[in-house]
């Protein structure tokens, strides 16, 4: 399972690079979502996916599934949720004013402006 | 009274005023009052931290009452006490700055709320001891940046901070990428217990590549060479007071997060990771000093000096021996008030000539003499004259580089003092001497007035700290200490 699971992370990280590489704004907001999902299925895997129980006090059960792995997961989401959503309102205002999404024409500085 | 909770206050005050400020979206003499009482009471609660850890050691409390490595556990040892402290006292007199030079608009747009949470945000990551809590507060401080950075909505600041964010988001994946990597070898987030583990396992090879993997996460946020390309452009965007708060405190959490992580975590394999981390610091001065030299912007000039000043605290770091370690918080605090009143000043300049292009300055000396003296005064602070505050900072490093046989990076150190002063006394030289291009745009002499108090202050207490050496060794060998011999971190934190 752990093998599956790495390999899905392994397509989404190359998804989400050439995403970011690429000239469209919004492709790029796109591939940070992407990096962020691929970085949260990581930590789950990499917590190992084992246990047979929940990560629940009872007598007697050894082999119970590690929770903070959850934990971490649950706070990262809600983080990059939020920075996605910043992100996104940003890069309109700067369509707005910019008239451009092309990466490319949004060079310069202190000469060009 | 039960004090556990102490070193929790610098952190939530800042975000409990932040929280109340909300409220008073359009009276901007109320925000103005309210986050300075704010900044005033956590002030307090700092130094008294910095008592408490002087006289009772090392403070731990662990969020919720859970067991050590279990809980979340914030920790305040000298050094993140002391740059707690010096982060309110910045801050402080920046938000004065901004009284007069920020404008009413951004001010009435929720941008002294942003500057508490990226207070907190900020202290926060200095004093905890969780590395996936380090990353959450890494996360608070930047959203409030992301804020600050674009506040104003210029043209140039959308362009540029649209950048800053992408970056920014980027290195927040691999931090979290990082830290999986780490707990699927020692199973434990507690900075502490990392340090046993690692110790345990005597650290294979793994540990080396998330070593090298943390020092590209936090050398993003630090500006460590070659991960610096992004700093320039976009710290010349927002208007200065925001770039001061950039410049004198963002970096320096990054630095501050590859000291912990360089003298806690990864230190049974000095030979790879701590030579990697010197060679970088190297070559992060040598492209700081490239860049301050290059450029007639004064902004551009004083953002290429964080960059060199960057590597000379990590070339400290890099040499792990109790003079580089001393050498590298001494220079650290320094560079963090340095960086400040540098900014502020610069900011005054661009202010009364109305341009920051140095070609068109010349001959303010004689219409703003004060000016030019606190100039003269913070630049040679910067380049480490005694008996001003860069000086025993690099002496203690370079020492401590000789200690280690680093002769070549003592002589790289040394010969970047001179191109640091060189750039920052052409800034003096085209500003302040010869005559006149231009005339001076007409400026309110009482907002000039307002805005030399904060930058006279911060000089002062530059100078004061330059001078003051000898009373402040106890506590910077305290720090230095911690840092040389982890047991003491980890004892003081696990000790139930």
């Amino acid at each position: 399972m752990e093998f599956i699971l790495a390999i899905l992370i392994g397509i989404l990280f190359t998804a989400a690079v050439y995403l970011i590489l690429s000239r469209s704004l919004l492709k790029v907001i796109l591939g940070t979502g992407l990096l962020s999902h691929g970085a949260h299925l990581l930590i789950l895997t990499m917590g190992g996916l084992g246990g047979s129980a929940p990560p629940v006090l009872i007598d007697g059960v050894t082999d119970f599934a590690d929770p903070l792995p959850q934990a971490l997961i649950l706070t990262a989401i809600v983080i990059s949720f939020g920075v996605t959503a910043v992100m996104l309102v940003m890069a309109y205002r700067m369509y707005a004013v910019h008239q451009t999404d092309n990466m490319n024409e949004l060079r310069g500085n202190d000469e060009h402006d | 009274m039960n004090m556990i909770n102490l070193l929790l206050f610098p952190i939530i005050i800042p975000f409990f005023f932040a929280m109340i400020l909300l409220f008073f979206k359009e009276q901007v003499v109320v925000q103005r009052v309210l986050t300075l009482i704010g900044l005033a009471l956590s002030l307090v609660a700092s130094f008294w931290l910095i008592a408490t850890v002087k006289t009772e050691g090392i403070q731990t409390v662990t969020l919720g009452s859970w067991p050590a490595p279990f809980g979340i556990t914030m920790v305040s040892d000298m050094f993140s006490a002391m740059l707690v402290t010096t982060t309110i006292i910045i801050t402080f007199f920046v938000v004065i700055y901004s009284f007069s030079s920020i404008g009413v608009e951004r001010e009435r747009f929720f941008y002294y709320p942003a500057i508490l949470f990226m207070i907190t945000g900020i202290n926060g990551a200095f004093t905890t001891g969780d590395i996936f809590n380090m990353f959450v507060f890494f996360e608070v401080l930047l959203i409030a940046s992301y804020l600050l950075i674009v506040l104003g909505g210029e043209k140039r600041q959308l362009r540029e901070s649209i950048k800053y964010i992408l970056v920014n988001v980027i290195s927040s994946a691999i931090f979290v990428i990082t830290v999986a990597y780490l707990y699927s070898i020692v199973g434990t987030l507690n900075m502490a217990d990392i340090s046993v583990k690692i110790a345990e396992i005597n650290q294979p090879g793994i540990i080396s590549v998330i070593a090298i993997l943390f020092l590209i996460v936090f050398g993003i946020k630090g500006a460590i060479f070659p991960l610096y390309f992004w700093l320039p452009n976009s710290y010349a965007a927002p208007p200065i007071p925001v770039l001061a708060l950039f410049g004198a405190l963002l970096t320096k959490v990054g630095v501050y997060a590859i000291t912990r992580t360089y003298t806690l975590f990864f230190v049974h394999d000095i030979g790879f990771t701590h030579q990697f981390l010197m060679v970088l610091s190297l070559l992060t001065i040598i492209a700081g000093c490239i860049g301050a030299l290059a450029y007639f912007d004064v902004k551009q000039i004083i953002i290429y000096n964080i960059i060199i000043a960057v590597g000379v605290i990590l070339f400290g770091v890099a040499q792990m021996n109790t003079s580089g370690l001393e050498g590298a918080v001494y220079y650290l605090i320094h560079d963090m008030l340095i960086k400040g009143a540098l900014f502020v000043l610069i900011g005054i300049i661009i202010y009364v000539t109305g341009t920051s292009n140095l070609r068109q300055m010349g001959g303010l000396i004689k219409t703003h003499g004060t000016l030019g003296w606190m100039y003269l005064i913070a630049a040679f602070g910067l380049a480490g004259i005694p008996p001003l505050s860069g000086f025993i900072g690099k002496v203690l490093i370079t020492k401590g580089a000789f200690e280690a046989d680093h002769v070549i990076g003592s002589i790289i150190i040394l010969a970047s003092s001179l191109v640091v002063l060189l750039s920052v006394i052409r800034i003096f030289i085209y500003a302040f001497w010869g005559s006149q291009k231009n005339d001076l745009p007409v400026r309110d002499p009482r907002t000039y007035r307002q805005m030399m108090f904060p930058a006279v202050m911060l000089v002062l207490i530059s100078v004061a700290y330059g001078v003051g050496t000898e009373w402040l060794m106890p506590y910077m060998t305290d720090a230095a200490n911690v840092l040389a011999d982890p047991s003491i971190y980890i004892n003081a934190v696990l000790k139930e």
